[in-house]
């Protein structure tokens, strides 16, 4: 009950002018950026970043958050009304929702979309809500072994359960955690990776990195997928919502399902866009209708949506109790949170209360918000993808090399972007995995602190990380996780064997 | 990156489209990622990479991730050649595409450092809209000149976020 007046409490944070203006401004920067080719959820987060330094924490996350939650409801814009997945979890929404368009019923898709994700992101808040502040206390008695377990275990979750092949996850996540160790080592005070250059002294900034390797790259795979953005046209009225909303009780099931996939695979790092697939397969299995899905049917919007948002949403909650994001956007966010001068983990709920409560309160009033705001403006965001792309693209491409500069304040970190789009691009086209990557990148550091720190306490005996029975069972889960294709495919081939048994038996 | 070179002389008269192969750009990427790899397990080899008396030194970690990254792009090289595939990583009109945005990118991140964000900025916009969207030129200058104005008034004036400014932005007196 202590937790539920910290809620009310952090309730009447949010609810002040000051913060109430930030979240509706937050929202709609966050639909353009959902809405925009090359601007994401995680380099809009990241570009607007260095705007906020001057702000308190509070403001400031409530702020940033807000343009994680407009992005995300921005995204099905795209998805429904152009057949464009603004982002990679949308993928799934376009299956069913194109075709919707293409019928005429771009308004039910949408507010189909729209009240998905809303749902999907407040079971997302409601498990962090209960479920965070237990997290945390928990991990209070975690020493470094124990967190280089947790960081352990995320990486070997992104190689075990990602879908691109295991050698480029591995190489990207690599290159991550390496970019991360370039400069002064933080223990021994040594020069690593410079080379000599000043520049590289300061190390790889991931702010940078992200600008770059989610902006500048996505502008050039538009261009290269030839912009033809043939939109529908979408109305909203009040008479079309309720009409929807009317539909959805006879969905409970596909919406709980979808819901806990997205739960359960934001807090494991499996990410939204694994769970939005997800959502959409099982929805498809378990309906009757099942042979109309792709061809515009209500159900494969819903399951898809609510399962992203439900996935976005709850990656924050290993974010705030342990320190360790979820997703992409969750790691720019802890990487705003280092520098407004806060540090992340599980004592963030004991020191920093108005904080975390105040961003938990402003996940229910924000997404809360964005439906509203969402469903009203639906036509002026469809209207931004009209603007002729030989306007808008320049004016990302500056967008991003400003908010490259205002990181750090320093004009090679502008040619820094540059050479990251180009790294992104590539890496996209051969399938290398780029969230691992920044996840890499943001945490390299402290897992590598976390890693030495054990190393010292034990003398380098790796038995260290199965002293005790929590480190030991997520270091052993970590590893069932990494090799987990291994063990499927001969788990799979053992249960093909008895079938055969059974079959020769019979 | 040999097989990329031989299609450029078959563009001419084929029926499908022509282009780079994946193929050769996986290799050059694995290539890439290996000689990285190799530099960085080199660097930390020097600072030291292995044990003292304070515990890990510098180099251990970073080059046990280095010998991670060598022994993964060897899996993706290798995965490349037991595959063999005719799939393009991108066709040259794509490519062409893509270098109409990457040039003017260069030349306007080159252009920041002499003329300040702001005039840069405008300038890029005019040339992209005159070149790639064929709009006229005072169309261009007017667009560029009006979004970096307001710019100037969110960065400069109302965060007081400095952005790197040129001889124009000196002249006025800023």
């Amino acid at each position: 009950m202590e937790d539920f007046g910290a809620l009310m409490h952090g309730f009447s944070v949010v609810l002040s002018w000051h913060n109430m203006g930030l979240m509706f401004v937050g929202i709609l920067l966050g639909i353009v950026v959902g809405v925009l080719p090359g601007l994401g959820g995680p380099n809009g987060v990241a570009i607007l970043l260095p705007l906020t330094f001057g702000m308190s924490p509070t403001s400031a996350i409530i702020l940033l958050s807000c343009i994680y939650w407009g992005a995300l409801f921005g995204g099905a814009i795209t998805s429904v009304l152009f057949n464009i997945p603004g982002e990679a979890w949308s993928v799934a929404t376009t299956f069913d929702g194109y075709p919707m368009a293409q019928q005429g019923q771009a308004g039910e898709a949408l507010t189909l979309a729209f009240t998905g994700s809303f749902l999907g992101a407040i079971s997302g808040v409601l498990l962090i809500t209960f479920l965070a502040p237990l997290v945390a206390s928990f991990a209070l008695e975690f020493g470094p072994p124990e967190f280089f377990a947790v960081f352990f275990l995320t990486f070997c979750s992104f190689i075990g359960m990602g879908k691109e092949a295991k050698a480029k996850i591995v190489a990207a996540m690599g290159v991550g955690l390496l970019l991360a160790a370039v400069g002064m080592d933080t223990i021994s005070g040594e020069l690593r990776m410079t080379f000599g250059s000043g520049e590289l002294l300061r190390g790889f900034d991931f702010l940078v990195v992200v600008i770059g390797l989610f902006g500048i790259s996505e502008i050039l795979m538009t261009i290269e997928e030839g912009l033809a953005f043939k939109g529908k046209k979408a109305r909203i009225d009040l008479k079309v919502v309720l009409k929807t909303w009317a539909g959805l009780p006879r969905y409970w099931m596909t919406m709980l399902r979808s819901s806990a996939i997205g739960c359960w695979m934001g807090v494991t790092p499996g990410g939204a866009v694994a769970a939005s697939f997800m959502g959409y397969g099982l929805a498809k299995k378990f309906s009757r209708r099942g042979d109309h899905f792709g061809k515009g049917e209500a159900e494969g919007v819903l399951a898809p949506e609510t399962a992203a948002h439900a996935a976005g949403t709850s990656a924050l909650l290993p974010m705030l109790a342990l320190g360790i994001p979820g997703s992409a956007t969750a790691a720019v966010l802890l990487g705003g949170l280092m520098i407004w001068g806060l540090q992340p983990g599980p004592l963030l709920f004991t020191e920093q209360k108005d904080f975390v409560w105040g961003l938990i309160a402003s996940m229910y009033m924000g997404n809360l918000a964005g439906l509203i705001i969402v469903l009203s403006t639906v036509p002026l965001f469809a209207a931004i993808l009209r603007i002729p792309f030989s306007i808008v693209a320049p004016m990302i491409l500056m967008v991003c090399a400003i908010g490259a500069f205002t990181v750090n304040g320093s004009s090679s970190d502008i040619w820094m972007m540059l050479i990251f789009g180009v790294v992104g691009y590539v890496f996209k086209k051969l399938d290398y995995p780029l969230a691992p990557m920044v996840l890499a990148l943001v945490l390299g550091d402290r897992m590598e602190d976390a890693f030495r720190q054990s190393m010292l306490g034990s003398n380098g005996n790796i038995a260290v990380f199965w002293h005790n029975g929590l480190s030991g069972t997520i270091v052993t889960l970590a590893l069932v996780l990494l090799f987990w294709p291994v063990i499927g495919a001969v788990l799979g081939k053992l249960r093909g064997q008895k079938d055969k048994l059974v079959a020769d038996a019979a | 990156m040999s097989d990329a070179s031989s299609h450029l002389d078959e563009t001419t008269g084929g029926q499908e489209e022509r282009g780079v192969s994946r193929r050769s750009v996986e290799w050059a990427v694995a290539a890439l990622l290996f000689a990285l790899a190799a530099i960085v397990i080199w660097d930390n080899q020097r600072i030291g990479a292995g044990w003292d008396d304070t515990g890990p030194q510098a180099g251990y970690f970073p080059m046990r991730i280095g010998i991670a990254v060598l022994v993964s792009a060897l899996c993706v090289a290798w995965h490349v050649l037991r595959h063999p595939s005719k799939e393009l990583f991108a066709t040259w009109s794509q490519l062409k595409g893509v270098a109409q945005v990457l040039v003017p990118l260069t030349i306007y991140v080159a252009l920041i450092g002499v003329l300040g964000i702001y005039v840069a900025s405008a300038l890029f916009i005019a040339a992209f809209m005159r070149y790639a969207g064929g709009y006229a030129w005072w169309k261009g200058i007017a667009t560029g000149a009006i979004t970096n104005l307001v710019l100037f008034v969110v960065f400069e004036i109302q965060f007081k976020v400095p952005l790197p400014k040129g001889p124009l932005e000196a002249w006025l007196g800023y």
